[in-house]
């Protein structure tokens, strides 16, 4: 058991991106680690953090066929 | 585009992209002529797609491209043997979109801080996170929500839509992107952070409430 205080949820909602890319010295991460073991709170703004990035990344627009128009712009312009 | 300079023909530097690329096996200049079309027919939906990603309309998407085959062009002798040219084009399309965002960047920029979480004076969060109901992965696999995440990431302040571009959708590395805006790689990764926060704050009201 150990008395010491939890991290605030400002701090780890501040260093979030350093934690998820493993950058934050060992001790740190515990800290980390601890306050989210007790905090719903931060563990569901995590999670939905790590699916913000995920759909960021799945939200291309698909490859579309280029208008004539357009190529013919850039033969001209490239002549 | 109107009243650019082009000291060589573009056509005559593509020659170069002959030698370089010996697969392209280039002998006459009408040769070389239907292989640069070909080589813009086959590069321009990919690239057209990237440009849309970086710039609010589909003109200044456009304008961009062009601007981007000129200078990726102009400066052919700078094309690697070794490099992909795929990835090279690409790469001088991102930074003609950069300097179009650049000279027409809304002044003063929107704040950013009104999508960020606040907290309590004792560190808590203000208002307590949700979960969210459903995973990205299914998410995505409904068309309006593509639609709404890039409709979301288009209203992001752009001092951080880029930086959440270029990170996460192009994959670029932190110093790449420090290099490419002329930042300190911390700050790269502050604006990331802030806009990947923001994007959150924007999405969250639709994902926690899926049906």
């Amino acid at each position: 058991m150990t008395d010491r205080p939890y991290l605030p949820c400002t701090e780890i909602i501040g260093f979030l991106a350093d934690y998820l890319d493993g950058e934050l010295p060992p001790d740190r991460r515990s800290e980390f680690d601890r306050h989210l073991a007790v905090c719903p709170s931060c563990v569901a703004y995590l999670e939905s953090y790590k699916e913000t990035i995920r759909m960021a990344k799945g939200s291309e627009l698909p490859v579309e066929e280029v208008p004539e128009e357009l190529i013919k712009a850039i033969l001209a312009a490239t002549r | 585009m109107n009243g650019l300079f082009v000291s060589r023909s573009i056509a005559d530097n593509f020659v170069n992209i002959g030698r370089k690329t010996p697969a392209m096996n280039m002998t006459t200049q009408s040769d070389t002529l239907n292989a640069f079309e070909t080589l813009v027919r086959t590069h321009t939906p990919v690239l057209l797609r990237v440009a849309r990603r970086f710039m609010h309309s589909e003109e200044d998407a456009r304008d961009a491209l062009q601007d981007a085959y000129v200078s990726a062009f102009r400066s052919i002798d700078s094309f690697a043997a070794n490099a992909q040219l795929s990835t090279w084009l690409h790469r001088i399309v991102i930074n003609a979109c950069l300097m179009k965002l650049r000279t027409q960047r809304r002044h003063p920029e929107e704040d950013i801080e009104k999508y960020l979480p606040r907290f309590l004076e004792d560190g808590h969060q203000a208002e307590p996170s949700v979960a969210w109901s459903e995973s990205a992965e299914t998410a995505l696999q409904r068309t309006e929500l593509c639609g709404l995440v890039r409709s979301c990431i288009a209203q992001l302040p752009d001092t951080y839509r880029i930086v959440l571009l270029l990170r996460d959708i192009e994959e670029l590395s932190t110093d790449e992107v420090a290099q490419m805006l002329g930042v300190t790689p911390n700050a790269v990764k502050i604006r990331l952070h802030r806009g990947r926060q923001a994007l959150r704050t924007l999405l969250d009201p639709h994902m926690r409430n899926v049906s």
